[in-house]
């Protein structure tokens, strides 16, 4: 059965259905709407709702939370995930599940509540500190939310890893239909946690920490988290690709930016105009393999972001800058409207004509 | 079939209901549509405004530049709105509360004193499911019985004493924009 909901209250239910059983936030906007139906709702399941006195006192919550075991989330909006890097290190270092939920906002600084892509760079290169990725996936639909919300929580157990959900205030604010199935996650849930601080009445205690003081200690645990990362760049990379075998010219968008992507592709398409579109889900690891596979047959690309230009640097890295990246973006609240992506792809399209 | 719709008016006029009033009808219908709030820093006495696109095609940005349909519900959200309406576009004004009169002369324009009705109903905050019927007696998005039928389903259980008096502002308003 469909149901109207904004995006924030899917993604809520979502990670209930999830089996997430503990939150803490604290408020910000376009993301409101977020905390204020778990507010209810937690309780209803059995769960627990903390509204924290900051951001970083809510992370700080959810890592203690996952290191009982729980399924643990905590969202905000850019300045708030800011605030909340450093529980998300110490996350990684940890070896702690939990998801990250970042309904992006106009930066930098306090900048404003508009929706934006501009937090790119700080959620694939890591915004705390230390050499640690996080999984980051980009939904573009009020039922991919439902879908990649469930797949979070399943890849955070299983690989013990902090993992962010990456949108914007658009997905956050917006109500389309959307089907709340259960059945539609793409992974298997129910992990052993094996590791988790439960007392240690008649076993061996546990320890879980991130400071490693002796001799080589810290760069092993380094070594075995690359290993770790490359197992999920193998395993866990996801796009969709449109039109991949016969494009001229490749559109690169991600989240509500590839909703508009699309539509530009699909009308030029009606002319007959060779474009494609390739859209990164995972944003880390991001789609390398699919882009070197396109970048054998296509001319030229052009990344559509709601940023200054922050993806198309992995698209550049992606297809080892051995074909031109064109870039169209506005940021601080600025959405690039179908016409103003038609206008930029008829000018890059014209140039590469014989 | 598309239509980009703005309701604006102030808080209180019950601005974001009537467009999930339309949504969830056209969800009943299986159409595509998106639902979008104004969720910026607004101002008291100012205007607030939902968007809807109803369309029977995948919609990509919920965002709504120029509307083809566009409600205002009191003066500011006039002033706000006359001029972004879509030549050929329908602008509805509620005469009960809009002072302006319209310069546009590409547009139609269809003024109903809805607060007024809304009032001779029994209650003021009525007005936006007059205008709501108004607006399906212009545009045959989706009959009319299937936004009185999703009533029961959206107005809360709480409130169901408002479900007789909600269908009969949906009819006058109907009425009204069908003469």
């Amino acid at each position: 059965m469909k149901v109207l909901m904004c995006g924030n209250e899917v993604l809520a239910e979502a990670s209930i259905m999830a089996g997430c059983r503990f939150y803490a936030g604290y408020p910000i906007t376009p993301q409101n709407e977020l905390p204020a139906y778990m507010s209810r709702r937690m309780p209803e399941v059995g769960g627990v709702f903390i509204q924290a006195e900051s951001e970083l006192a809510a992370i700080n919550m959810v890592f203690g939370a996952s290191l009982r075991g729980v399924r643990a989330m905590t969202s905000s909006s850019s300045p708030g995930i800011s605030l909340k890097q450093e529980g998300i290190s110490y996350l990684a270092g940890c070896e702690l599940p939990a998801v990250i939920v970042n309904m992006m906002r106009g930066g930098p600084g306090l900048g404003n509540i508009a929706p934006s892509q501009s937090d790119y760079f700080q959620a694939t290169r890591g915004g705390g500190h230390g050499d640690y990725r996080q999984i980051v996936l980009a939904p573009a639909s009020l039922q991919e939310i439902v879908e990649l919300t469930m797949y979070s929580f399943d890849l955070a157990d299983r690989y013990r890893t902090p993992v962010m959900i990456l949108g914007d205030g658009i997905l956050g604010q917006m109500m389309e239909p959307v089907v709340l199935n259960p059945e539609s996650r793409s992974s298997k849930p129910g992990i052993k946690k094996d590791w988790i601080l439960d007392g240690c009445k008649n076993r061996a205690p546990r320890v879980i920490k991130s400071l490693f003081l002796g001799e080589g200690e810290l760069e092993r645990l380094n070594q075995r988290l690359q290993l770790k990362y490359r197992k999920i760049a193998e395993e866990e990379t996801r796009s969709e690709v449109l039109y991949g075998d016969d494009s001229t010219i490749i559109l690169v968008a991600y989240g509500t930016m590839s909703r508009v992507s699309r539509n530009v592709v699909e009308g030029l398409r009606k002319q007959g105009k060779k474009i494609g579109m390739l859209r990164p889900i995972s944003l880390w690891p991001f789609p390398e393999k699919e882009l070197k596979i396109l970048s054998e047959k296509v001319d030229k690309f052009l990344v559509v972001e709601m940023s200054c230009g922050q993806m198309v640097e992995d698209v550049k890295l992606g297809i080892e800058c051995k074909r031109p990246v064109h870039f169209y973006g506005r940021s601080g609240g600025g959405l690039p409207t179908e016409d103003e992506i038609m206008r930029e792809l008829m000018t890059i399209y014209s140039s590469s004509l014989p | 079939m598309r239509e980009d719709i703005v309701f604006a008016g102030f808080g209180g006029q019950g601005i974001m209901f009537m467009g999930k009033a339309l949504s969830y009808a056209a969800m009943k219908k299986g159409l595509f549509l998106t639902w979008m709030p104004s969720y910026g820093a607004e101002v008291r006495g100012g205007t607030a405004h939902s968007m809807v696109i109803i369309s029977d095609s995948l919609i990509a940005s919920p965002v709504v530049k120029e509307p083809t349909i566009c409600a205002a519900m009191n003066n500011p959200s006039f002033q706000k709105f006359e001029a972004k309406v879509k030549p050929n576009g329908l602008l509805i004004v509620n005469r009960s509360l809009v002072e302006s009169e319209p310069t546009r002369k590409d547009i139609d324009v269809m003024e109903i004193p809805a607060t007024d009705m809304a009032f001779r109903l029994g209650d003021p905050r009525i007005a936006n499911m007059v205008v709501l019927g108004a607006l399906l007696a212009k545009k045959t998005i989706l009959p009319v019985e299937s936004l009185i039928d999703s009533m029961k389903d959206i107005i809360p259980e709480g409130r169901r004493g408002m479900l007789s008096i909600n269908e009969e502002a949906i009819k006058q308003g109907y009425g009204y924009g069908s003469r």
